[in-house]
């Protein structure tokens, strides 16, 4: 039989629930090439390989996601992930990627639509596996701002971090809940040295549905996750941070930046903004107009120049 | 490859970074997937980088696909040769399967009939893997489960042919030709004694299970056991045949402490060195070379 007649039937097989082979599949496949593979998906063996394809899935998506599944224990989660793999199998052959758009899964999941912050939490997991694996890139140093002139600064323009995630989660306190649902925060091996390939280490914790913690106040946050080092951190952002942040990554100068957050917040206080973002390693370049050789200037957009 | 001699090695997990990065340069080496290093940058890359600065480091894919009826995915053999030009890794490896389709991606290696077509088709996608690579690459067989009807080849005879058409090498698994052979009911020397010696480049060994529902009758290539007796039994019956080869204690699930591992590794190493009564050449040379 054709190698490829083969393989579709087999693909098709491995995501179909147990017992649907020898009805769907080997039917289907009888008709498109004469042999049937009714009997080949029958047999005990075939179960293994859908086993294996379904279970590694689902560890790596829980090794992906830990605060999500801490937060509706082991079964809620496989439960949800073994629905999702079915619809979203992966499509890379990198497992440590494995997830994206598990998030916006997640808005959509019936099952899910009682727990509001679910979705929230699983972008800041996501943010935290970007940040991660991102390229390393020395971070632009306070220094660097501050030696700018007064007069180049509103024409300069900072890029975050290569490793830098932020949102800002309108209606609930997604930092805290996924802070307090992601195990060991003050150990950096479990932080950065799990092995999310394998599976469950850092959700070893979870057997157990854990509500969120109580002293917690129900309001809108941000979060920037940013690897400083080998190090992946979490900060808590304000509205303002967010806007200036957006600003920055679409390739705005400081000036637009600064009106984006007070846009965002007429109360923004921007050197307290600018000394937070600077200290927790929000930057990955800085470029003043007149110095477009500064040594701390890196840049990958030369397209956009500022030339006044 | 040859500078690390025909030694013990084990494959390396996150869990026994420390350690495994705190041993002396004794011989010994690591294996690692490579799909668990693709990533642009960070501490993963960064810690594997560092075990090779000690140790040799082999990579053994799964995720290359290289039986799919289709071309190996560029982007994936452009990360591949990435990591390999990073990490000048001893040995490369990827298995007899496939697991992709269609943009989909299976995390398995799954089987089908060895036919010419597919022995066509796979000795295609290897030589384009070591044309990426720029270097010479094993391939593993794989645990079996099923019997498949059409094969035109069995097993060895299909991996010796495919080499003969690539110069790929082969990394005999012997725990999954324990297990295949279990599982379709053949005595597990007719494959193992039929390797050509010349061909294998590195061993395998690691534990299996039996399926839960089926027992005994059905194994699972599991990584999350020690190595049976009977596995042992067939690695010293291959290396009284071949003589002695790179070996690696596989490991992935249910992982032990890296004592346990090591233990492992010098019951391999004891079988490696047993072979010749002479000093085996290769691990003279590391020994001085550390």
């Amino acid at each position: 039989m054709r190698l490829d007649a083969f393989q579709a039937a087999f693909a098709a097989a491995l995501f179909q629930p147990p017992g649907a082979d020898a009805a769907v599949s080997g039917a289907t496949v009888s008709g498109a090439t004469g042999v049937s593979l009714a009997a080949l998906f029958a047999q005990p063996g075939f179960a293994v390989y859908r086993n294996t394809v379904v279970k590694g899935c689902i560890d790596a998506l829980q090794a992906n996601y830990p605060a999500v599944a801490r937060l509706v224990g082991d079964e809620w989660f496989r439960a949800a992930a073994a629905i999702y793999v079915r619809e979203r199998p992966p499509r890379e052959p990198m497992l440590l990627a494995y997830g994206d758009g598990f998030a916006d899964w997640l808005d959509r999941f019936e099952p899910a639509a009682g727990l509001p912050y679910l979705s929230a939490v699983a972008r800041i997991d996501r943010f935290w596996t970007e940040a991660h694996g991102a390229a390393d890139e020395a971070p632009v140093a306070a220094q660097a701002v501050a030696g700018t002139s007064p007069e180049q600064l509103p024409g300069a323009r900072l890029r975050p971090h290569a490793s830098a995630r932020w949102a800002w989660f309108g209606n609930v306190p997604a930092l805290s809940i996924w802070t307090a649902n992601r195990t060991a925060p003050g150990d950096p091996r479990s932080a950065d040295l799990a092995d999310r390939g394998d599976g469950a280490d850092e959700a070893d914790g979870a057997d157990g549905a854990s509500p969120p913690p109580a002293p917690l106040e129900w309001r809108g946050e941000g979060a920037l996750v940013v690897r400083s080092g080998q190090r992946v951190e979490a900060v808590a952002l304000g509205r303002a941070d967010v806007a200036f942040l957006d600003a920055c990554a679409a390739g705005g100068t400081l000036a637009d930046a600064v009106e984006s957050a007070l846009h965002a917040d007429r109360a923004a206080d921007f050197s307290d903004l600018m000394r937070r973002l600077l200290v927790a390693g929000a930057f990955g370049g800085l470029r003043v107009p007149d110095a477009p050789d500064a040594p701390d200037a890196p840049d990958d957009r030369p397209d956009k120049e500022h030339r006044p | 490859m040859d500078a690390i001699g025909p030694s013990a090695g084990v494959g390396l997990k996150p869990a026994h970074f420390d350690q495994a990065l705190a041993w002396p340069a004794d011989g010994l080496w690591f294996e690692v997937h490579p799909e668990n290093y693709m990533v642009a940058g960070g501490p993963r890359l960064s810690w594997l980088e560092a075990i090779r600065e000690r140790h040799p480091v082999s990579l053994h894919g799964v995720a290359a696909s290289l039986a799919a009826d289709a071309d190996p995915d560029p982007q994936h053999l452009r990360r591949l040769a990435e990591l390999v030009r990073r990490l000048e890794p001893v040995r490369v490896s990827e298995h007899l399967a496939w697991s992709s389709r269609g943009g989909m991606h299976f995390p398995d290696l799954l089987p089908f009939p060895r036919t010419r077509q597919a022995l066509d088709r796979m000795a295609a996608n290897v030589g384009r893997l070591q044309d990426a690579l720029r270097c010479r690459v094993s391939i593993e067989n794989p645990s079996h489960y099923l019997r498949i009807d059409g094969h035109d080849y069995d097993e060895v005879g299909f991996l010796t042919e495919l080499a003969a058409r690539t110069g790929c090498g082969l990394l005999l698994d012997v725990n999954n030709v324990f297990v295949s052979a279990r599982n379709l009911n053949v005595p597990a020397t007719d494959a193992l004694d039929a390797f050509p010696a010349s061909l294998v480049t590195q061993i395998h060994l690691a534990g299996h299970a039996p399926d839960q529902g089926l027992g005994t009758s059905l194994l699972i290539d599991s990584h999350d056991q020690p190595v049976a007796e009977p596995v042992w039994a067939l690695f010293e019956r291959v290396i009284a045949r071949i003589g002695p080869r790179p070996t690696l204690i596989e490991r992935d699930d249910n992982l032990p402490g890296f004592d346990v591992l090591l233990a492992e590794r010098a019951r391999a190493d004891a079988v490696l060195s047993g072979r010749h009564h002479q000093p085996a050449c290769g691990s003279v040379r590391l020994d001085l070379a550390a």
